[in-house]
């Protein structure tokens, strides 16, 4: 018996099945907040439901089980290619179970071989720190609404949009207004401002990995997610693009250093369907701890 | 909540308004990227399969066949439509099809042609997988299964109390242009 197999295919079961307790928090709390008898109330009682019955059943919450990306923080000397192959593995497992479905697809001939496995699938981001402690987490990242992410390189002169925080401020929000309900909104945005074009991306969804609830540190940038937070729900997109008083349940904002020459702000928007776990792994490798 | 009872008339479905909330109760197909592809250029459709006030569900079902055989849709969520636009339009006047179910609205051409022919777009929960597949009260048949693989097949789905939403009606209203005007407006006044 394979411990880590196991705590790997658990890990996946859950972040498909279980939405996180600070992302449900913030559902119910705009259900709550909709006007009553209105086709976005109707949204979200049907969403909360689907909630329900996913998490019940131990079925995917949605059916497009998404990208497979993998964050994990471990101890100095790990080994990380034989971590890598038990990821492969308990995905091929996964899928076979029905956690994840047959959702990987070669780019050019089109064939789905059903394993979910192939080149930039699953991903493993590692990141080595000093603790001894072995933490991994898992985010399932569904198409439409990465589709609907977008990169701007500022200046952006149809926005008006100069380099500085108010810059960023109107392309985030041109963002939200592209977007409308086709991500299955209400969504959360992850961006980077900075950064080369893959490290922009790559940084905006790290930002997912922060709880929905939690403050940035930075003062300004906090002050910039409250902002966009606030202005982006009273656009009145609503849950769908129905309208409504909910278009947006987070905001979080990173930074990287840039060249002088390059400006970019990248934004990553994840579905309602927000699907991420984490466990911290003990000695022997299973699961002592759920990590949201 | 306005009752959808098969079979879709004309005249039922030129009753409903954008904003409206319905429940749908009959047969749908799904269909989506390759089945409108291959309407579209000329493909039959197979025997059994009947569009005329029917409706299309844009959806990539997750099916698993039973013990006994039969199949079980256990995820059954709409996907993005605005891929099917380029077709959608011929294909409601080709074979008079009432109803399209999706996710995220539709363009122009299917607007008109929703106008046209007495059509509308139903709007269902983008990422409600598990509700709608508890709508699905059988599978009654699929086509098309070995040409185009299970997500893109045609499934002739026999459907109970599925929610929806019109946002697309036939009288030339859509609920995705006059929140787009309005959100466009309102971040106009904010930055
Ligand atoms: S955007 Fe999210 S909720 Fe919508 S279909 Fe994709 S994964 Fe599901």
């Amino acid at each position: 018996m394979n411990v880590l197999l196991d705590s790997l295919l658990e890990l996946i079961r859950r972040t498909s099945a279980e939405i996180p307790d600070d992302v449900h928090r913030a559902i119910l709390t705009s259900l709550e907040n909709e006007k009553k008898g209105t086709i976005a109330e109707s949204a979200f009682k049907i969403i909360e439901r689907n909630i329900g019955l996913a998490k019940n059943k131990s079925q995917p919450i949605c059916q497009d089980t998404g990208s497979i990306l993998f964050y994990v923080d471990c101890p100095v000397g790990f080994d990380q290619i034989a971590f890598t192959e038990t990821c492969r593995e308990a995905v091929t497992l996964a899928t076979r179970k029905g956690y994840l479905r047959q959702n990987s697809v070669d780019s050019i001939t089109g064939v789905n071989d059903g394993t979910n496995v192939g080149p930039g699938s699953p991903t493993v981001h590692f990141h080595q720190h000093r603790a001894s402690t072995l933490q991994v987490r898992l985010m399932l990242k569904g198409g439409g609404c990465e589709n609907v992410g977008a990169q701007y390189s500022l200046p952006a002169e149809k926005l008006k949009a100069n380099r500085d925080l108010d810059g960023c401020r109107k392309v985030i929000l041109d963002a939200v207004l592209q977007a409308q309900g086709k991500g299955c909104g209400p969504g959360v945005l992850g961006i980077c401002i900075g950064g080369d074009r893959a490290v922009g991306y790559e940084f905006s969804k790290l930002q997912f990995l922060r709880l929905l609830d939690d403050r940035n540190p930075d003062e300004r940038l906090d002050a910039l997610e409250q902002d966009i937070l606030t202005t982006a729900n009273e656009l009145g997109i609503g849950p769908m693009g129905f309208g409504g008083k909910t278009t947006l349940l987070g905001v979080k904002i990173g930074v990287a250093n840039r060249l002088p020459a390059s400006f970019f702000v990248s934004v990553s928007y994840m579905c309602w369907a927000f699907r991420r776990q984490g466990v911290e792994l003990d000695s022997a490798l299973g699961i002592s701890r759920w990590l949201y | 909540m306005k009752i959808l009872q098969a079979p879709f008339t004309e005249e039922m479905m030129r009753s409903l308004r954008v904003g409206d909330e319905v429940a749908i109760n009959g047969v749908v197909y799904t269909g989506r990227d390759a089945v409108h592809k291959y309407l579209h250029e000329g493909g039959e459709l197979p025997p059994g399969v009947n569009l005329r006030d029917g409706i299309i569900y844009h959806c990539g079902p997750v099916v698993m066949k039973e013990a006994n055989g039969d199949w079980k849709v256990t995820a059954a969520g709409p996907t993005t439509s605005i891929r099917e636009e380029p077709y959608q339009g011929q294909i409601i006047r080709d074979f008079g099809v009432r109803g399209v179910i999706g996710k995220g609205g539709m363009g122009d051409r299917t607007l008109a042609a929703c106008a046209a022919h007495g059509c509308v777009y139903l709007h269902a929960i983008g990422g409600a997988a598990q509700v709608l597949a508890e709508c699905v009260k059988r599978v009654r048949n699929v086509y098309l299964l070995e040409k185009f693989g299970s997500p893109e097949a045609i499934w002739e789905l026999e459907v109970e109390n599925f929610p929806a939403v019109v946002t697309m009606d036939s009288h030339g209203g859509s609920l995705h242009a006059e929140v787009l005007r309005h959100s466009q407006a309102a971040l106009a006044e904010r930055v």
